[in-house]
């Protein structure tokens, strides 16, 4: 049954662009892929370790500039008289170097901010995303500023046999981004099915527990933070050559609030919510958008947000999964003990 | 010499504004253990009603103020009443991702209702500033630091010397035997939200004046909030205020010697700062819940 229903979903996205031929709604339907990747990577931390990221945009914006400008090439002075140049490398190998800064950084943020928890670990993140927004900002030399950075290449992939091919079009650019999105869930989901995956979630069931079983509440925490960091990297790279300009608007806090959207209403700590909730929300405004003024969507948006926390605490795909009686697959909801205490903690 | 005076002057003027701030979210905070993000669209709600009572009514600015703060208390109340209310007893995270569909949701009206044109309000104080040797600062200025040392006053007293702070205290340190004791705790949670909330509206109106005035304002409030509060502890009235004037500090030698353009990252840094190195806050004391 799931696997049917898996096939069926993945065999369809992958038939749209045969039968949809707006570009419009093919556009939309690549940034919302984009976001719905960044969105998986949030769920990883948010869903499974329980830990509430607001600075994610950041690794996705970092990984978005590493890529953009190593593609691009850079000449910045340092410190010290120190001239740093770079001749432009192809766009794979920006991608390859966003995973990893990305990746780094949030080894780093990880490390620091897992010293403190709660709601002091969502202002970190907050802060943190903002500092590097901050930066894009006034670092003009490097990042042109509010200039953004102009005329990204698109990624080219070398095809052995064929030659060079240059993803321009929007059907090439929606296949890559559909074939990343299913390596990131494959990762995803082969990880939380590890013994490293039990680790996470035990850790957010129950962290006493967890550590007297004798789980390393640090490392497990920070390792779960650097893949998270990596796949929003890898998001942001693809963002960056597809959109081919990325100004520091795309570290906005209101980015990072879309992908929380996307994981919350979708359900936290299910694999295919993000996705869900994702495709929701990134086709919304497209919806709303004949219908309503700009302004009113966005209060569309943070009324819709209330409504799902109130009504749909748990997100669409748990409490769909639940009502046709599949709770016990541990796969798509989340494990006993927490659905336990989630109806323990819910007023009546 | 005289350009370090200067910053100081300048850190006094807007450290009791940033005080205002601070105060009201770390109540809210403290209290409730709510992480408000909708403080920073009082703040900006409080610098439009300043520019509807002064600029569209054509009232007198010495007026705004105190209608400002109703205002901002009454919207903080229906935001508890509706919002918070009913969903008492969840967790941190859903409180908080309520509030920040609520922060979404009321900027965007802002900006539907006034437009994304900033907006000044003229004010019954002389043009020329007030030169004191070396240094000189505007009399609005003055005004305002002398407005929100009176506001910070009052809350003091509230808190201090009042039934209700009592009540108020005693929940923050144990709501259960609090409410064993007779206080009905929440209506402590309603007024302890429309009093951070009026706090917050009240700094707007004061300094909505002195910059001007658009629906995006208050992110940046609300971050320099979350920064005083960080740095004075949870709950802790006086580490706000504290905190609100090293904040000013920070901004007034970063803008000053490093670069006008990380003025705001200031707030950011000294967070990160604090919580890797120092995360019970500069002041703590040993009875902080959270």
């Amino acid at each position: 049954m799931r696997t049917a229903i898996t096939i069926f979903a993945v065999a369809t996205l992958a038939s749209v662009p045969l039968w949809l031929r707006d570009p419009y709604l093919l556009n939309a339907l690549i940034t919302t892929g984009i976001f719905v990747i960044g969105a998986m990577s949030l769920n990883l931390l948010l869903g499974f370790t329980g830990q509430l990221s607001l600075g994610h945009i950041a690794f996705f914006g970092i990984g978005a500039y590493v890529s953009a400008l190593t593609s691009l090439g850079f000449d910045v002075g340092l410190p010290g008289d120190i001239r740093l140049v770079h001749a432009p490398w192809p766009p794979i190998a920006g991608f390859a170097l966003a995973i990893l800064i990305a990746g780094l950084c949030g080894y780093f943020v990880g490390l620091l901010s897992f010293r403190v928890r709660g709601a002091y670990f969502v202002i970190v993140t907050i802060s943190f995303a903002e500092v590097v927004r901050l930066v894009a900002l006034n670092w003009v030399e490097l990042t042109q500023g509010p200039l953004a950075l102009t005329n990204i290449p698109s990624i080219a992939l070398a095809l052995p046999g064929f030659g060079e091919l240059t993803l321009r079009t929007k059907m090439q650019n929606y296949y890559l981004v559909l074939v990343v999105a299913l390596v990131a869930y494959l990762l995803i989901a082969r990880l939380v099915h590890s013994h490293f995956g039990r680790a996470m979630r035990g850790l957010m069931e129950n962290e006493t527990l967890a550590v007297s079983v004798g789980i390393d509440v640090t490392r497990t925490l920070t390792i779960a933070a650097v893949i998270s960091a990596a796949i929003a990297g890898a998001a942001g790279s693809l963002y960056a050559h597809y959109i081919r300009i990325i100004d520091p608007e795309v570290f906005a806090f209101i980015n990072t609030v879309t992908m929380v959207i996307m994981v919350i209403s979708g359900g936290k700590g299910s694999l295919a919510g993000p996705v869900v909730g994702g495709l929701i929300f990134g086709l919304l405004p497209v919806a709303l958008r004949p219908v309503m003024a700009p302004e009113a969507q966005w209060i569309a948006y943070g009324g819709v947000l209330i409504a799902i926390l109130f009504v749909l605490p748990r997100g669409i795909v748990p409490s769909l999964a639940q009502r046709f009686g599949r709770r016990r697959s541990g796969v798509t909801t989340l494990a006993p003990v927490a659905l336990a205490e989630t109806a323990a903690k819910e007023p009546a | 010499m005289s350009e370090f005076l200067q910053h100081l002057i300048n850190m006094l003027v807007l450290g009791g504004t940033y005080a205002l701030l601070g105060i009201g979210l770390t109540l809210i905070f403290g209290i409730m253990n709510v992480v408000n993000f909708t403080h920073g669209v009082l703040y900006t709600f409080g610098a439009y009603i300043m520019f509807i009572v002064v600029q569209q009514l054509g009232l007198n600015f010495f007026l705004a103020l105190p209608v400002a703060v109703l205002a901002g208390w009454l919207l903080g109340a229906a935001i508890e009443l509706t919002l918070l209310r009913p969903l008492r007893g969840s967790d941190i995270d859903t409180t908080m991702l309520v509030m920040i569909g609520a922060w979404i949701a009321m900027q965007s009206g802002a900006l539907w209702i006034w437009g994304g044109v900033a907006k000044s309000v003229t004010t019954p104080f002389p043009e020329a500033p007030l030169v004191l040797g070396p240094v000189s600062v505007s009399w609005l200025r003055l005004f305002v630091l002398a407005a929100a040392a009176l506001l910070i006053l009052v809350t003091y007293l509230l808190i201090n010397k009042t039934s209700l702070g009592r009540a108020m205290r005693a929940t923050f340190q144990d709501h259960d035997t609090a409410s064993l004791m007779g206080v009905n705790v929440d209506m402590i949670y309603t007024s302890t939200f429309a009093i951070g909330s009026s706090l917050a509206a009240a700094a707007g109106a004061l300094l909505g004046p002195v910059y001007v005035i658009f629906p995006q304002m208050g992110d940046l409030a609300a971050v320099k909030a979350f920064a005083i509060v960080i740095l004075g502890g949870l709950g802790n009235i006086t580490g706000a205020v504290i905190g609100g004037f090293i904040l000013a500090l920070a901004e007034e030698l970063g803008a000053g010697y490093v670069s006008s353009g990380y003025r705001d990252a200031m707030g950011f840094l000294i967070i990160i700062a604090v919580l890797i190195f120092r995360p019970t806050g500069l002041f703590a004391r040993a009875e902080r819940v959270g």
